[in-house]
């Protein structure tokens, strides 16, 4: 049903034409005082791919959602082709040219492949729906990629891949000469990454700039003409990108070298496989997300699982904790075969889970006290809430974890947002479970609440919980984990067990 | 560290009333009430009178308590007033009736008739469970479902014909009365206060609020969602059961569409009391005042000369303005935290 019909070879062309589609110069953005785009400059050229990579927060998504429209205010200039512009909207940009793909796909599963191509801008004929002009020029429009797809395919029948080229074309579609990709292949197989490299390239030769965002640096390093980094809201380099290595890359992502390096760029492993095995996952898969991944967590040892935005590690924490179910592969705990139904199995079982949304996790109107009760009730109570038992407990944890303000009466929704998570693990914490799951445990919070969390998880682990904690923040990963396994794609891509391992290992290994 | 609130500064007040807006406004609705229909009718206040409401609720009322449980889960259950008429059906199935009237009946003792309709709600309550909880249809859909299922009970049971006769207690415990006070304001305050008990200060009361105040993260603590959830459906019907057996013997009948306004009431009754759409919030005390503003607006209205076709207008009003204040508290107190 679906095949490229043409592929282009075109390589890397340099960009001869002199005068760029998009300029920018000087560009800073603000938020709250803090900068997160510092004094940019930035241009692409038609007939152009510039990949633009950089680690979590280092300005990418901001820049393209300048670029975009999203924002509005921001200072410098931005020019298109030449003519000056300051975007107040998406459509702004769009009436510019530039389009945008975003990574969670904007489609409608059960409408027809043409109908998404043409959402929100059907064509009519006398007032009603022109249902052959529309599958026509839809069909018209999609063959102009190099695809083969029947239009009146319903969109979610189609593999991620060819869904994600249908809404390129919608893109294309709506006029635009430009068109940001943001992590376009961190859902793709193999085959699926070369034929959208195929489209691009086609793309590139009809003259239009691509402007390609990921973090699989392989992709950037295949398909770019040009790329630039970013760090900490600045741009570091751009450059050929024939004249850079995926090593080169990381160096300037992450600043090696220089003076910015800090703590949580380097650890010493220190794995222990003779601590026994707590929990035990044999080549489990959920059928979607996850495929043959194994690992086991050891009593008093914390394992680090690190990886890129929608690499599965949510879809791993959710299967060992219940919430999916398991398609394939075993489970053991303690060397017992176990399967959960329901996440009340697993706490049943002793496992305890934090998840990466501390909106999943917590009762926002409820107090703290209740917030902290409600996984240890049914230990102090067997019908009757024993009310002074729940107060001491929580008033306890509320002192030891530091919890401000300290009293447990507080609406949760009132804490910040270190708080709340402290409240988020002081549940498990009364009686210690035998697995703890931390999903993103210090994802966006200050120093200080950082600093606290990473000192309970790390006393957990020294009164014999198994850890696991899964992050896409490296320094996390570096800074709690005593083994590190590595996802892609939803499975395993690397294991460290010992010795020193950095940031760049990490990277490169995902 | 960043200490982010303290309750008690500037904007107290405000937050204060935002919190409590669902539980303030209908308490003043049902003072505002009370004091027009005094103003408007000279029999209105009066013990007699209260009497008569609180006889006249008492039925909606015990199945408001189950309801209760199933919206602070944030669920709905629409079969209420069909699984009462059906129990109360059922309860008349398994008693002698008498030999003027041509309906099949098992003649049963009266304790074994009422194990046996109980235990038939509560078979109903559990196949509304299993389809909400195991195969995941919405509450919504599924009581719906169960709606058509418990009228169809009831049609074939009867056939058009009318049963009179109750076993004695339930005939006693519907229509009786002690010292002047039916007996069913009685059973419906003992259900008040068990199930505010429940509520308030068990385990399971506990899990009621958290799983309809926020479900993904009671799930994520440990809490078995779904059954908490199938025990909620099963309450709600357990309720609606006895209600029907109460509300046959109120009436002194039990035929085909013995229930038909009850279900409006019900849900009116929560939700007019405060009780979240949203789960989480209400409780029994809640729906107490909303069973009253109902009652004595009902009451008053049949006081007052007032064309009886309005009243269904007025009824109708009065429950959208309380939909707005349910949700308006909602968004509120969402601001407000």
């Amino acid at each position: 049903m679906t095949q490229v019909i043409d592929s282009q070879t075109g390589g890397a062309t340099a960009p001869s034409v002199s005068q760029p589609l998009l300029e920018m110069k000087g560009v800073t953005k603000t938020f709250g005082g803090i900068a997160a785009l510092q004094a940019v400059d930035f241009s692409i050229f038609p007939g152009e791919i510039h990949g633009l990579v950089g680690e979590n927060g280092a300005g990418k998504s901001t820049m393209m959602k300048i670029i975009a429209g999203v924002y509005a205010g921001y200072d410098g200039q931005m020019s298109v082709a030449g003519q000056a512009v300051h975007f107040r909207s998406a459509a702004d940009a769009l009436d510019a040219g530039i389009g945008m793909v975003h990574q969670e796909l904007s489609i409608v599963p059960d409408l027809s492949v043409a109908e998404n191509v043409f959402l929100g801008a059907q064509p009519l004929r006398n007032g009603i729906m022109d249902w052959r002009g529309m599958n026509a020029l839809a069909k018209k429009q999609i063959a102009s990629l190099g695809l083969d797809i029947d239009p009146t395919t319903r969109m979610g029948s189609l593999p991620v891949g060819l869904q994600q080229l249908i809404e390129l074309s919608r893109v294309l579609f709506s006029g635009a000469r430009m068109i940001i990709l943001d992590e376009p292949t961190s859902a793709l197989s193999p085959p699926e990454v070369e034929r959208l490299f195929t489209v691009l390239r086609r793309l590139r030769a009809e003259g239009r700039s691509i402007i390609f965002i990921s973090h699989f640096l392989d992709d950037v390093l295949e398909i770019s003409d040009r790329v630039t980094v970013f760090r900490n809201g600045r741009k570091v380099i751009t450059e050929q990108t024939a004249a850079l290595t995926k090593d080169s890359i990381i160096s300037h992502m992450i600043g090696r070298g220089s003076i910015d390096m800090h703590m949580g760029e380097t650890a010493i492993l220190q794995g222990d496989d003779t601590k026994p095995i707590v929990m035990q996952a044999n080549n489990i898969g959920d059928g979607r997300n996850l495929a043959n991944i194994s690992l086991s967590l050891r009593k008093g040892e914390i394992t680090g699982v690190y990886g890129f935005m929608g690499c599965g590690q949510i879809e791993l924490a959710r299967a060992l904790f219940g919430k999916n179910p398991l398609k394939s592969g075993k489970m053991q705990m303690s060397g017992k075969p176990v399967r959960f139904s329901s996440t009340a199995a697993a706490r049943a079982a002793g496992i305890a889970y934090v998840a990466e949304s501390r909106r999943m996790m917590l009762f926002r109107t409820e107090p703290v006290y209740k917030n902290i009760s409600i996984s240890i009730l049914n230990r102090i109570s067997r019908i009757f809430v024993k009310p002074k038992a729940e107060r001491l407990i929580a008033d306890a944890h509320v002192k030891d974890l530091q919890i401000r303000p300290q009293t447990t009466d507080t609406i949760l929704g009132n804490l910040s947002g270190g708080n709340q998570q402290k409240v988020a693990l002081a549940k498990w914490l009364t009686h210690l479970p035998e697995v703890l799951i931390l999903s993103e445990p210090t994802r966006g919070m200050d120093v200080g609440a950082k600093e606290d969390v990473i000192r309970i998880v790390k006393s957990l682990r020294d009164r014999g919980v198994a850890i696991l904690v899964l992050s896409t923040e490296p320094e996390t990963i570096l800074t709690l984990a005593d083994r590190v396994m590595v996802m892609k794609k939803g499975s395993v891509a690397r294991e460290f067990t010992h010795g020193q391992l950095e940031k760049a290992d990490l990277l490169s290994a995902a | 560290m960043t200490v982010s609130v303290d309750t008690a500064g500037k904007g107290g007040i405000k937050r204060f009333l935002a919190e409590q807006m669902r539980n303030i406004a209908p308490i003043f609705t049902l003072l505002a009430l009370i004091l027009f229909f005094s103003t408007q009718s000279p029999v209105f206040f009066s013990v007699a009178n209260a009497l008569n409401i609180m006889g006249n609720a008492s039925i909606t009322g015990i199945i408001a308590v189950g309801l209760t449980f199933v919206i602070l889960t944030a669920e709905i259950d629409l079969s209420v007033a069909a699984i009462a008429n059906a129990i109360g059906i059922t309860m008349a199935f398994f008693t002698a009736q008498p030999d003027y009237v041509n309906i099949a009946y098992i003649a049963l003792p009266g304790g074994v008739a009422i194990i046996l309709t109980l235990m038939a709600a509560f078979g109903l309550g559990s196949i509304t469970a299993f389809g909400v909880t195991k195969i995941g249809i919405p509450s919504f859909i599924m009581t719906l479902a169960m709606m058509q299922i418990a009228n169809g009970v009831s049609a074939l049971l009867v056939r058009g014909q009318i049963a009179y006769e109750f076993p004695a207690l339930v005939t006693m415990l519907g229509s009786g009365t002690i010292y002047g006070v039916r007996w069913s304001i009685i059973v419906c305050i003992l259900f008040f206060i068990i199930a505010h008990l429940v509520l308030t200060y068990t385990r399971f009361g506990r899990y009621v609020y958290m799983v309809g105040g926020n479900r993904e993260a009671a799930e994520y603590s440990g809490v078995n969602v779904k059954l908490i959830i199938a025990s909620v459906m099963i309450i709600c019907a357990l309720c609606s059961g006895i209600a029907g057996m109460l509300g046959v013997a109120y009436f002194g009948s039990a035929q085909q569409n013995g229930f038909d306004d009850f279900l409006l009431t019900a849900i009116a009754a929560v939700v007019v009391g405060g009780t979240s759409l949203f789960g989480g919030r209400g409780g029994i005390g809640n729906t107490i005042i909303g069973l009253l503003v109902l009652g004595v607006l009902n009451n008053g209205l049949d006081l007052i000369n007032i064309d009886s076709f309005l009243k269904i207008l007025i009824r109708g009003l009065i429950l959208l303005i309380a939909l707005v204040i349910n949700v308006y508290a909602q968004k509120l107190k969402e601001g407000a935290t």
